[in-house]
């Protein structure tokens, strides 16, 4: 009943519509003219933000103008970038994570910036898993978050590594995101899956089910409905988030935090950059990849984004002292592994974890 | 017909086909043929291996089966509201008519938080039925302006004639009123089914993936693991879906009926049991509500409006770092109206259009194969997934002069394309009714196609168009699949703005989510309700 979708009839169809629209698209197109200076796109995800000022640096230095586009999560990013290789959406890309590059590596130029110093060399990816497309820019950890208030009212000693959280002694305490629809969520299996091995652990989920453990799809429903913390309204005093999810639960800086992290759950998640193949301007955009990595941003980041600069000599907020944790010793998952596997391990892990 | 007029619903045909061409078909069509030719040939064995794995089967059934007993839900408790609400007068009744429209512009992820904390210790906690209660919440509001429009329009001199002669009122009700009802309330069923197969973020909030859909798989399949086949094996079972309801609904065709409309008869003792069910409803839309309202004005143990003050700023980063929006959420107030007037107004144009063109009766064969075919491609955007609509945008209209990839212009387009078949299925089955004899008596008398079009189809519709646009302007407001997809955060809409505030850590991110919801739906029944005003004074009985 409906149209069969041919192309080379779609095609046709399509050219006479372009008249139809053709006003539409001149009114609207706002990258007809060229300026003099090279302008760039540097395409992100929703979660992106720098201050003020940041990027007007950049074309101070340069003369070159910066344009951010944010293109959803960044599983949609890079999905994103593959999907129009042929036109692509911008010149840099800006939010890459572990989980997803070597995903990226066919959509980019090689390049990593020479600013990286020995110090930030932990950050690189293995060669031909983006090792030399990808610059690391930025890292933070997801962990399970704890109600420090619901232990100490109870008396209940905190739980303090992954094997804890299956003790009966904490059934029912705990809720996670979906691995299947939230980043979180999936950087927590992962976080066991490097914990226990691509064969224990199912084992260890089957028993985290069997201790009352509640999956959430999202990170909004999970944080704000099922965990008990202070701006919360669940009951659960454990729930998977970010190291630096207890900053955003202090309120009265002299009282005691409210909220902490489980050191021992972490799992890394590293944020890339990169030049987009077929770009018009690489040189401009190995500037701009260059300029992700200078002071300026890296010592933004914090406060933006709440994550931790790469570069390791950058001086952080003070505030950050308090509440802040920088894990020491997270797990973490080869790219190519992750990639390798996500499908069969999501669709495992929803069998264990979501009967 | 005359040549002119030939000519002109021909000419008319194909700008609809050229529009839904260019901005859905060929989309669609990209992303489908990746998936399904992944090499250049057609590879339908690579289909069916997906259709026939059993977690497929399983979410499938699921999808069925939610989106019927959900639509079944809506239609029960959504005809005595259409009952109520534009056959009986009484005060506040055009209020009452705008408020049960404003859940469907309440983003689904704030609404689901408020779901979910409500019957968290509850036995309907992560059950299915507490989505069932959702989906009706979003969309009884479908039935009840689909049908109501269509029941104020029938002559209430019939039902009086079957009381007189001795029928009782549910007598008079099946075998009078019904069968007049039946096309509108396939219409209604159409729209809610689709939107319910099609649910997604209130699904995902209150099952989580255990009450997975087709919608959440193949959101999950596209922008998680770039699975484009198996996606495309799921969107054509949604387009399945789409021609089998559309074929299901076309067995109730209208029969030409002469309108009177009616300002409806006062409230009478006997309305009680069906006031009282509209009663049952109007809780479940209001609780929700009333609970964001509460949660928009709490800190800590007290109460206070710094929620509602901080609407013009733009929320909180963690400890003092950059906010989690671009624009604050009265900013976004302002471009939600903007993009949803705009919405709406190519939503009108397509969808009156589409009708009166429908509503025509072609003599050859091949005529009726096509108008069936425009048919079913224009209600195709109810039930195909907004990812694939947005990943198509970006791999199709990739070239100048249609390199729109980074334009607000596909915001209101995309909208446009999920309004239209509501305009569509409010006007059709009222210009289906329009006995053709009508036309062709002022035909005979002289008067021009244009002259019948102006005179009758358009004067008959006029009064269901403005209800009709008024549920555009809603469903173009909430739109948030595709807008979300096609947003940026200079120009973010509100619904957008809600759920990246609910999404993101800080002090009171939730709150001002919430505060802005509630900003929303009050600005939304704002302005329908003053379109009901509009409509209700120019039907008020004289005498």
């Amino acid at each position: 009943m409906e149209p069969s979708i041919r192309p080379f009839r779609l095609a046709v169809t399509a050219a006479i519509a372009f008249s139809l629209v053709a006003t539409l698209a001149a009114c609207s197109d706002s990258r007809e003219d060229p300026p003099a200076a090279a302008h760039l796109v540097l395409v992100t995800h929703d979660s992106f933000a720098l201050s003020d000022g940041v990027l007007d640096a950049f074309t101070a230095e340069t003369g070159v103008t910066v344009e951010v586009q944010a293109l959803g999560d960044a599983g949609s990013l890079v999905n994103k970038l593959v999907l129009t290789k042929g036109s692509p959406l911008g010149d840099v890309v800006f939010g890459i994570d572990n989980t997803f590059a070597s995903r990226a590596v066919d959509v980019l130029e090689p390049y990593v910036s020479g600013a990286l110093t020995d110090a930030e060399a932990p950050f690189l990816l293995p060669a031909g898993q983006g090792g030399d497309r990808l610059t690391p820019i930025d890292s933070g950890d997801v962990c399970v978050n704890v109600d420090h208030e619901w232990f100490a009212e109870r008396g209940l000693a905190e739980p303090a590594t992954l094997a804890d959280l299956a003790d009966p002694a904490y059934r029912d305490l705990l809720v996670v995101e979906s691995a299947g629809t939230s980043s979180p969520g999936l950087s927590f299996l992962l976080a066991t899956i490097a914990a226990f091995g691509d064969g224990g652990w199912q084992d260890y989920w089957a028993d985290l089910v069997d201790n009352g453990v509640k999956v959430d799809a999202g990170w909004t429903d999970a944080y704000y409905a099922s965990f008990s913390g202070p701006s919360s309204e669940g009951d659960r005093p454990l729930v998977v988030s970010y190291s630096s999810s207890p900053a955003a639960e202090v309120l009265d800086a002299s009282a005691p935090v409210p909220t902490g992290v489980l050191e021992a759950t972490c799992f890394r998640q590293t944020e890339f950059a990169g030049v987009i193949a077929g770009t018009a301007h690489p040189a401009e955009a190995r500037l701009l990849v260059d300029f992700l990595l200078s002071p300026t941003v890296q010592s933004d980041i914090p406060g933006s984004m709440y994550v931790y600069p790469v570069v390791q000599s950058t001086v952080l907020p003070e505030t950050w002292a308090a509440a802040a944790v920088r894990v020491e010793a997270p797990y973490e998952l080869d790219p190519s592994e992750i990639d390798a596997n996500r499908e069969r391990w999501i669709e495992e892990w929803s069998a264990i974890a979501m009967p | 017909m005359s040549g002119a007029g030939r000519w002109a619903v021909w000419a008319g045909a194909g700008a609809l086909v050229a529009f839904l061409a260019v901005f859905f078909l060929w989309p669609v069509g990209e992303i489908l043929w990746r998936g399904i030719a992944p090499e250049g040939s057609i590879d339908l064995a690579g289909i069916g291996e997906v259709l026939a794995r059993p977690r497929t089967l399983r979410i499938i059934g699921l999808t069925l089966a939610q989106a019927a007993i959900a639509t079944l839900a809506c239609l029960v408790l959504g005809m005595p509201a259409a009952f109520v609400l534009y056959r009986l007068r009484f005060r506040g009744r055009a209020a009452l008519r705008a408020l049960v429209l404003v859940p469907f512009v309440l983003p689904t992820v704030v609404v689901g938080v408020a779901f979910k904390v409500l019957f968290a210790g509850t036995a309907l906690e992560g059950t299915w039925l507490a989505i069932i209660l959702a989906l009706v919440f979003f969309n009884v509001a479908v039935v009840t302006r689909t049908v109501g429009i269509a029941w104020e329009e029938l002559d209430p001199s019939i039902e009086e004639a079957a009381a007189d002669l001795g029928a009782n009122p549910a007598r008079t009700f099946l075998s009078v009123t019904l069968p007049r009802l039946a096309p509108a309330i396939a219409s209604a069923a159409i729209i809610a089914f689709l939107f319910c197969s099609t649910a997604f973020g209130v699904v995902l909030v209150l099952g989580g993936t255990r009450f997975g859909t087709v919608e959440t798989e193949i959101w999950m399949l596209t922008t998680q693991y770039l699975d484009l086949r198996a996606a495309s094996a799921l969107s054509l079972v949604q387009v399945v879906f789409v021609v089998a309801v559309l074929w299901a609904a076309s067995r109730a065709r209208s029969r030409p009926e002469l309108r009177t409309p009616s300002s409806g008869r006062p409230v009478r003792l006997a309305d009680l049991p069906l006031i009282l069910a509209v009663l049952a409803v109007g809780v479940l839309l209001a609780v929700p509500i009333v609970s964001m309202v509460v949660r928009s004005l709490r800190a800590g143990d007290g109460w206070t409006l710094e929620h509602w003050a901080a609407l013009a700023g733009v929320g909180t980063g963690v400890g003092g770092g950059a906010p989690a929006i671009a624009v604050s959420p009265l900013e976004a107030l302002g471009h939600s109206l903007l993009f949803a007037l705009a919405g709406t107004a190519v939503a009108m144009a397509i969808g009156l259009g589409a009708s009166i063109l429908l509503s025509r009766r072609p003599a050859s064969a091949r005529g009726r194969r096509v108008l069936a075919a425009l048919e079913g491609g224009l209600m195709l955007p109810l039930g195909v997934s907004a990812v694939v609509l947005g990943f198509g945008y970006l791999v199709a209209l990739d070239t100048p002069p249609l390199d729109l990839r980074a334009s607000p212009v596909l915001v209101p387009i995309a909208q446009a394309l999920v309004a239209a078949p509501l305009v569509i299925r409010t006007l059709l089955p009222v210009l289906r009714g329009v006995d053709p004899l009508l036309r062709d008596a002022a035909a005979d008398l002289g008067a021009s196609p244009a002259r019948v079009l102006a005179s009758i189809d358009l004067r008959l519709a006029a009064r269901p168009a403005a209800a009709a646009a008024g549920l555009a302007f809603a469903v173009c407001l909430g739109e948030f699949g595709a807008t979300a997809f096609l947003s940026r955060p200079e120009w973010a809409t509100l619904p957008v703005v809600i759920e990246r505030l609910a999404g993101h850590p800080g002090a009171g991110n939730l709150a001002l989510a919430n505060a802005a919801a509630v900003l929303l739906a009050a600005v939304t029944a704002l302005a329908l309700g003053a379109g009901e005003l509009g409509r209700d004074r120019r039907l008020s009985p004289r005498g």
